[in-house]
């Protein structure tokens, strides 16, 4: 589904007329594509109270950025990074409109910000103020950024993580992930071989790979390396083996919902692979209805394959000797999840519900040989499924974030890939909205 | 000479569906290709070079003289695999599973792919015979003149086309005509018939319902199931038709719809391998091939009870299992082609038949009978339909799937052909 709107304002004319009369004018996403350099531009590296740490460049170059300390009058950068991690007194957040106020007028179009911050750790009163001040100041910028820029903020509680997390909120991997906090928290994370293939050798499982996100997830973990099992219902399956083919995978007919899910995928992992890496729970359903009018079959069957599957694969996992150590599982949720929907009271249960899944169980997957279980939760995405929105709903639903135009499937997929890379291992229970910063439910 | 084991490591098969249905626009190539590409995905061969691919199909274009091999090219496999065509009517899904076997087991080859494709849907029509020797006869005319006065002898009522039809060329009947003649002399009635049609339809419901197609099957053109198959299919329901076949036997007639195979589009794969090259490539092994014999009956001259069209395998299969020193009782599951329940049922009466068997199959006395229990548990051809040459890749994948799922055991496979020719085989878990 092509967003017209998105590509008549794009055009002379339409960006002529849009501007004048006030109309949102969604710029064209950075998206990243292959053998792209991390940033278009220069980077600007700042840090509050004192100089930029020598690591934090380091991270930075090693990822191919070039590195710049000051913006001369008129001149642009792609990215500013903000090392804010020293702030401790309210007085200290000024450094940060200092830095970031001529930043964010040299940034160029797609321009990345990101804050580093340190979390409140209940020390102290005033530093935990301060800390958490740096939510709303990057939360409110990124609502301020235009021409597809977006600010995101990591705590950083560990470096182990903090390499990759650069490269995917740098890169145009992260284009529709705007206004977020991250935490990087403890956890094996090394680097890969080659940060191109930084899935090499994993062998990754994605449910409901046959169309839309979980197609565009399969291909994505495909593309970073892995050997990718594509599963969906057996009725999906002249699709799936297109899926499987295109990417170079396998098929899988598999009902999660279906009470001999857990053994078969076992049995499946245990026939044909070395072990389960990468888990991506993406098979979900919609069966919207009022919650007045909402039938027992329509509550049992979104709960069934939506959460409880999830729920009952994981359990499985864990209690077999099928997952290997350092795995990587991603739980989909959605917005509806945070902040409800009409007609989806079903739906934002286990949508909701995946979210205390991935809290929950952060740490039994931490144990299991430090690996990680954490769920994104996408905004508007075009889809089949929202093509078939009536043109009104969907005209306003894409207009309604930050970044004023929908996702798509691939923004969901660079951000489960990074989640399900070994360089991730320090992000563990945690939510990750892809949602362009969607004003509902932020 | 040294063999080995060929094992067999999968199946895949698209949906069989009604003549003109959902594939009524689907050629042969079409539906091999889609075949080939389903199995590539379910096992991950993409760009794969196998030993060979041999395939079939009964009714076939002319254009479509190099079939499998042209599947193959539009295929995800390497177009470096070679392949070639194999026709023996309802026989050659199997035939292509055995010539494939061998030459894994020879070590020829290290793996393959057996398969056969069928539609009556998209059927080659040609044209009138007549006018095809006018034709023949323009062009090999040296000048115009010549050329012109052979065209001239194109009559109006050449110009009707000919269309394939199901019957065999040295007596002019159908199939089901033969079968209705084998039906009446076995005595085979018509509740007998119709409860082993109604089995049928109830077991592959079943089957389907507890998954067990979901790794044998890739849904095609909107069709997840089998087109033919009524779950609620029962001998009551089945009772009520009327005979289709054997009409000119007045009340005796006891062959309808409902228990006779209708035409049918579709196909079917098998993959098979070597054990060094299904543990290479991470695949596990459902069973192995173990052997095979094909017998042929003189049914145009021969008697009219004991050499019917269909009834070649019961000649097969005394010769197979003494080779094997097997019984019916060594088997766990014995899967017999519903060409017609009819079929099935004579075949099982003629093994029963002590004197037959003496006479014609130089034993001791009856080859012995089928545990009812052990046949077509999954349910078979009536059920599924029977696209003639993917029937026995239907068959292979399913038998070696039910093998493996039963932690071991012995199968045995059953398919009657045209022409009067039967092949059977022996797999093993």
């Amino acid at each position: 589904m092509s967003d017209r709107y998105l590509n008549l304002v794009n055009s002379p004319l339409g960006s002529a007329v849009a501007s004048r009369v006030g109309l949102p004018q969604p710029a064209k996403l950075r998206r990243y594509a292959g053998g792209d350099p991390l940033l278009p531009g220069p980077a600007l590296l700042g840090a509050t109270g004192g100089k930029p740490a020598a690591a934090l460049r380091k991270l930075l170059t090693g990822a191919g950025a070039e590195v710049v300390d000051t913006l001369g009058e008129g001149e642009r950068v792609a990215a500013a990074v903000l090392d804010a991690r020293s702030v401790a007194a309210p007085a200290d957040l000024g450094a940060l409109r200092d830095f970031l106020a001529p930043a964010v007028k040299g940034l160029q179009a797609n321009g990345r910000v990101l804050v580093l911050g340190r979390l409140p750790d209940g020390k102290s009163v005033t530093a935990d103020a301060t800390r958490q001040a740096l939510d709303g100041i990057v939360r409110s910028l990124a609502k301020e950024l235009r021409r597809g820029a977006t600010a995101n903020l990591l705590w950083v509680e560990n470096e182990a993580s903090l390499g990759a997390a650069l490269r995917f909120f740098l890169s145009g991997k992260s284009a529709y992930v705007d206004g977020q906090p991250v935490v990087l928290g403890a956890g094996t994370a090394p680097d890969p071989t080659d940060w191109d293939q930084p899935l090499a050798g994993k062998t990754a499982l994605v449910t409901g790979a046959a169309r839309g996100i979980g197609a565009a997830i399969a291909g994505v973990l495909a593309r970073d390396g892995a050997k990718v099992i594509a599963a969906d219902l057996t009725q999906a399956g002249e699709t799936l083996a297109k899926v499987a083919n295109r990417l170079g995978g396998s098929a899988l007919h598999l009902d999660v919902a279906a009470a001999d899910a857990p053994p078969r995928l076992l049995d499946h992992l245990a026939a044909h692979t070395d072990g389960l890496d990468i888990l991506i729970h993406n098979a979900g359903i919609t069966r919207d209805k009022l919650m007045a009018n909402m039938k027992p079959e329509q509550w049992d069957s979104v709960l069934a394959v939506n959460l409880e599957s999830q729920l009952r694969i994981n359990d499985a996992l864990l209690g077999s000797d099928q997952l290997n150590p350092q795995a990587r599982v991603v739980c989909l949720s959605s917005t509806t999840g945070l902040s409800g929907n009409r007609g989806q009271t079903n739906y934002g249960a286990t949508k909701a519900g995946v979210i205390g899944l991935v809290r929950s169980s952060a740490a039994a997957f931490a144990k299991h040989g430090a690996s990680t279980i954490n769920a994104i939760a996408p905004g508007f995405i075009d889809t089949e499924m929202t093509a078939k929105m009536p043109l009104a709903t969907r005209e306003v639903a894409r207009r309604l974030s930050s970044l004023q135009q929908a996702g798509l499937p691939i923004d969901v997929a660079e951000a489960t890939a990074w989640l399900a890379s070994p360089g991730a291992g320090g992000v563990n229970g945690q939510v990750l909205r892809v949602c362009g910063q969607n004003l509902v439910g932020a | 000479m040294n063999t080995r084991r060929a094992a067999i490591v999968g199946g895949n098969r698209i949906p069989f569906a009604r003549s003109n249905g959902p594939y009524a626009h689907a050629s042969n190539q079409d539906m091999l290709t889609a075949t080939l590409d389903g199995l590539v995905a379910r096992f991950g061969l993409q760009n794969e070079r196998l030993g060979e691919v041999a395939a079939g199909a009964v009714l076939k274009h002319s254009r479509d003289f190099n079939l499998t091999r042209e599947s193959v090219l539009g295929s995800r496999l390497s177009a470096e695999t070679p392949a070639y065509d194999v026709q023996q009517a309802c026989g050659t899904g199997l035939e292509t599973t055995i010539l494939v076997a061998n030459k894994i087991e020879l070590g020829q080859i290290e793996s393959g792919v057996a398969a056969g494709v069928d539609t009556t849907s998209d059927a080659p029509i040609a044209v009138n015979e007549d006018l095809r020797a006018v034709l023949l006869e323009a062009n090999r005319a040296k000048s115009v003149g010549a050329r012109l006065k052979a065209l001239a002898k194109i009559r109006p009522q050449q110009l009707v086309p000919s269309i394939p039809v199901n019957s065999e060329p040295r007596t002019g009947m159908s199939m089901g005509e033969h079968q209705a003649i084998t039906t009446i002399e076995w005595g085979i009635t018509r509740e007998a018939q119709d409860e082993l049609a109604a089995a049928s339809h109830q077991h592959l419901a079943a089957a389907y319902d507890r998954g067990f197609l979901d790794d044998l099957i890739t849904p095609y053109l909107g069709l997840s199931r089998d087109q033919n198959l009524r779950a609620d299919s029962s001998v009551e329901k089945l009772g009520k038709l009327s005979p289709a076949f054997g009409k000119a036997f007045g009340d005796e007639a006891t062959m309808t719809a409902g228990n006779s195979t209708p035409l049918t589009d579709g196909a079917a794969a098998v993959l098979l391998a070597s054990d060094e090259w299904a543990a290479q490539h991470k695949l596990p092994v459902l069973a192995y091939f173990v052997d095979a014999e094909t017998a042929a009956v003189d049914y145009v001259h021969g008697d009219r009870k004991e050499d019917g069209l269909l009834m070649a395998p019961v000649y097969a299969m005394p010769r197979l299992l003494q080779r094997n020193k097997l019984s019916f009782d060594d088997f766990d599951f014995i899967e017999i082609h519903e060409a017609f329940a009819g079929t099935v049922l004579a075949t099982l009466n003629a093994w029963e038949d002590d004197d037959f068997c003496r006479r014609r199959l130089g034993l001791d006395g009856a080859l012995g009978s089928v545990d009812r229990a052990k046949l077509n548990v999954n349910g078979s051809s009536l059920a599924a339909g029977h696209p003639f040459a993917a029937t026995g890749g239907r068959i292979v994948a399913s038998l070696a799937k039910m093998l493996h799922d039963n932690g071991g055991g012995r199968g045995l496979i059953s398919i009657c052909a045209a022409g009067g020719q039967g092949v059977v085989a022996i797999l093993e878990a």
